[in-house]
């Protein structure tokens, strides 16, 4: 195993031993509390191992910087009008060229093929820039996005039991609970 | 890459505190501790929008729940009696078996990856367009492509929500159910 292998794969390894502590606590601490923990140390942790499989090395984060995404919805906007605007000349996009398409009807043509030209030089622009910056990918960041909320989710549901099982047995150490059970049942 | 590694050293830390510490108190400090490095981790490998949400709801509203429960049910944990061979045994063999499965999997950051490769470029090229210029994927992602995915997270939010007034209902308001279920507790409480 070389030492890059070893760079490559650690943050891997740093999660398993957080996944695998988060275990520990949930199945060797016997105080109903502990193991709520664990299982958040665990959930965190599946979290992080998601969102590294996600990271592209020398990536930003996936927003797009706010030049290039006005250029985008500007090249939106522009591709509409150039493809209505043959037939219904009034748009309210880009007005100096639409009125003049309005004023020369047929005419218009020559304008609009500058305008497609204009499009275009946007969109290699854009193009351009796009090559300049790599993003990391954003899929697991929705995904995992919804798997905390979930799990405060199910984290809440949790507590909730506790709380009641504590009013009830007035304690929330598994094996006074489980004592507690048995002493009921035999008599 | 140091300050990574620092930030994942201090993760291992935290999470190694808070198996051993028997303070549940500090135990529920420190969980809100490691969601919170977590999250200063998440912040580098480039999800900004999991980080806030972790330091939100991990180190934010999780801890807080953990505290009302520790006010409601008792502040310290007993000292475990049971020798701890077992399970230290199965969380090594998992992990074990765990970092085997890492051994062919792709390095850390490479853009040939499979989860790169397959979906992503369209994702990144396709939501311009779709959205009209919206610059954060994440959120055209969630609330668009996905949004059936939040719609059921919101389901399952609201369903939790329901279960936990419903279980912390007190039996003077009428619900007849939770009557017999309190009937039966205090009975169980009188031959303690």
């Amino acid at each position: 195993m070389t030492l890059d292998e070893i760079f490559g794969l650690y943050n891997y390894w740093v999660v398993i031993c957080l996944m695998m502590t988060g275990f520990y606590i949930v199945i060797a601490r016997k105080n109903l509390i502990k193991t709520v923990i664990g299982l958040n140390v665990f959930q965190t942790s599946v979290v992080l191992l998601y969102i590294t499989m996600g990271k592209v090395t020398g990536g930003t984060a996936p927003i797009i910087p706010p030049e290039i995404a006005a250029q985008h919805g500007e090249h939106h906007e522009h591709s509409t009008a150039h493809s209505t605007a043959h037939s219904t000349a009034h748009m309210t996009a880009d007005a100096p060229h639409l009125d003049h398409a309005t004023e020369h009807g047929h005419e218009a043509v020559t304008p609009l093929t500058q305008h497609a030209d204009h499009v275009h030089q946007t969109a290699s622009a854009m193009a351009d820039h796009s090559t300049e910056l790599i993003y990391s990918n954003p899929l697991p960041s929705v995904l995992m996005l919804t798997a905390i909320v979930v799990g405060i989710a199910t984290t809440a549901l949790a507590l909730a039991l506790i709380v009641r099982i504590s009013e009830d047995y007035g304690t929330i150490e598994e094996d006074e609970i489980l004592l507690i059970d048995q002493r009921d049942s035999s008599h | 890459m140091f300050v990574s590694i620092f930030i994942l050293t201090l993760l291992v830390v935290t999470a190694i505190t808070i198996a051993r510490i028997g303070d549940l108190w500090a135990a529920v400090m420190f969980t809100g501790i490691f969601s919170f490095l977590g999250a200063c981790w998440m912040l580098i490998l480039d999800a900004p929008d999991v980080a806030f949400t972790e330091a939100a709801v991990g180190a934010g509203v999780s801890t807080f729940l953990m505290l009302g429960t520790l006010a409601l049910a008792g502040k310290t944990e007993k000292p475990t009696t049971s020798s701890s061979v077992v399970p230290l045994f199965v969380v090594a063999v998992t992990g074990a078996a765990l970092i085997y499965g890492t051994l062919d999997m792709p390095h850390f950051g490479d853009p040939n990856s499979p989860v790169q490769t397959r979906i992503e470029p369209s994702f990144m090229e396709k939501s311009q367009s779709d959205m009209h210029g919206l610059p954060n994927v994440v959120t055209a992602l969630l609330a668009s492509y996905r949004g059936y995915d939040t719609l059921g997270e919101t389901a399952v939010i609201f369903t939790a929500g329901i279960a936990v007034i419903l279980i912390l209902r007190r039996s003077n308001d009428g619900f007849k159910s939770n009557d017999v279920f309190n009937s039966q507790s205090n009975s169980r409480k009188g031959s303690q």
